[in-house]
């Protein structure tokens, strides 16, 4: 059990059955009176986010949350399946528990599947991917227009913003936390 | 550890508070850290050291000083008090006080005033600091707002409701609070509920409320003052009182602060207010939280 001493950014805790992750804190303590524990909690489950204030007599579980590296299969319809390279064990999770992770998710790609209680709840991305670009306006040369990013579009069908000189069958790197462009990529 | 530009400002600040005191004839005193007896605090749990507790405010030996005769007296030292971390809280952390015998609350308040805008304009006038240091205006006198007005300004219910209902800190820290000294206005709140103040004296005319105050700016709690419950009697049935408070949290109370009590027969109708210096220090320089502002945190040792 946790005290509500022991609540911190990023903790991840158990309430009303769900697991949350804590994502402000702040302690409180008003007019020499009782502290309080002012939280924002993201619910793992369905991303939504609350608002609790506790005391210092409450007491918490931490969420029993395990993480496993899988590999990305393919998606049909709404579900996206995965499996584990070891035990070639296969599950899938829905495009609601993917969320804008789909941007960015490739064939055969390695990810990491959290898990509560036993079933998926997320997944999480390498910060880090390289995309293909299937779509940009040619670039031309001596543009003085003074714009200096415009829309491309990658093998996901996510459209991002990346420089001029960026083509049709580039390679780029994207930052999966951000979704913005950061370099091209030969390989 | 702390940049080089906020110890820099840390000193000027603590040496433009001594500065204020000084002219102003007060006596820095310093009392000592390890302690045998505490005044008994509900909310407030200290640190022991071997037979002694660790300071969680230096209010009784400076009350026995102002007992002996000194009539202005302040004095900077760090305070202890377990299990308080947060943006704002340090479980060591340095206080100021001060005490003057002779006025009461709302002169207090005045003199705080006078304080936290002697020093701004103290910083103010040093390269180390944006202009304005503190972010708020000179010139105007700060806000004052009795704790009933906040409450029915700002709340969803008034405070003896919050009170009954045994929710008073959430509604303070949720709805209150967050209201209190913005704008570049520090707000003084006053006129507590008297439970609400186990060493102040109650209002003679209205005796539900105890003379105490407490200042916010920025959203910052920065200091907390009082008229001084002079009685020994009725002192005696508080901290009685919050000994059994603190027995009900399954907390193991001190003793009473008998030669505290004792002292308290000397002494004169006085004044005194604690403020929280390192969070003056943020709001002279802005910083976002404590830990810009102490030497080092206590992760970092």
């Amino acid at each position: 059990m946790l005290n509500a001493s022991d609540l911190r950014k990023g903790l991840k805790i158990l309430l009303d059955g769900d697991p949350y992750i804590i994502t402000r804190f702040e302690f409180s303590k008003p007019g020499k009176g009782q502290s309080l524990y002012k939280c924002r909690l993201r619910n793992m489950i369905n991303g939504n986010s609350t608002d609790r204030t506790f005391r210092s007599n409450e007491k918490f579980e931490k969420a029993s949350l395990e993480e496993r590296s899988m590999q990305y299969l393919y998606s049909q319809g709404d579900e996206f399946h995965f499996m584990d390279v070891n035990t070639y064990e296969q599950l899938s999770l829905t495009r609601e528990q993917i969320a804008e992770n789909v941007n960015y998710l490739i064939d055969n790609m390695e990810v990491t599947v959290l898990f509560f209680n036993g079933s998926p709840i997320d997944i999480t991305l390498p910060i880090f991917v390289n995309l293909a670009v299937t779509q940009a306006d040619p670039w031309v040369k001596g543009d003085t227009s003074g714009t200096d990013t415009k829309p491309v579009t990658v093998e996901t069908g996510y459209v991002l913003q990346a420089p001029p000189f960026i083509e049709e069958g580039d390679r780029i790197q994207v930052d999966t936390r951000t979704g913005e462009y950061i370099t091209r990529v030969k390989d | 550890m702390i940049s080089g530009l906020r110890l820099r400002q840390r000193a000027a600040v603590f040496r433009a508070v001594r500065l204020f005191f000084e002219e102003r004839d007060y006596l820095e005193a310093d009392t000592p850290l390890l302690l045998p007896v505490l005044a008994p605090e509900r909310w407030i749990e200290p640190f022991t050291a071997g037979d002694l507790f660790l300071q969680t405010s230096p209010e009784l030996c400076m009350k026995r000083l102002l007992a002996a005769g000194h009539a202005r007296l302040y004095q900077i030292c760090p305070c202890f008090r377990k299990g308080e971390r947060g943006g704002r809280h340090l479980p060591e952390f340095s206080m100021l006080e001060w005490y003057r015998a002779g006025i009461d609350y709302l002169a207090l308040m005045d003199e705080c005033e006078e304080l936290v805008k002697s020093v701004a304009l103290e910083c103010s006038a040093r390269k180390l600091f944006a202009k304005p240091a503190g972010c708020f205006r000179l010139d105007i006198p700060f806000e004052r707002l009795t704790v009933a007005e906040a409450f029915g300004k700002y709340a969803r219910c008034d405070e003896n409701a919050a009170l009954a209902a045994g929710c008073y800190e959430e509604v303070m820290v949720e709805e209150v609070e967050p209201h209190l000294g913005k704008g570049g206005r520090p707000t003084f709140l006053y006129d507590y509920p008297a439970g609400l103040a186990s060493l102040a004296r109650r209002k003679s005319e209205e005796p539900a409320l105890a003379e105490r105050f407490e200042l916010y700016a920025d959203g910052i709690e920065l200091a907390n003052g009082f008229s001084e419950l002079t009685d020994p009697v009725e002192q005696r049935c508080r901290f009685e009182e919050e000994r059994r408070l603190i027995l009900s949290t399954g907390r193991e109370p001190g003793p009473i602060p008998e030669r505290f009590l004792a002292a308290l027969h000397d002494m004169p109708e006085a004044a005194g207010i604690a403020l929280g210096l390192d969070r003056l220090v943020m709001l002279m320089t802005g910083a976002a939280t404590i830990d810009e502002v102490v030497c080092f945190v206590p992760e970092e040792l």
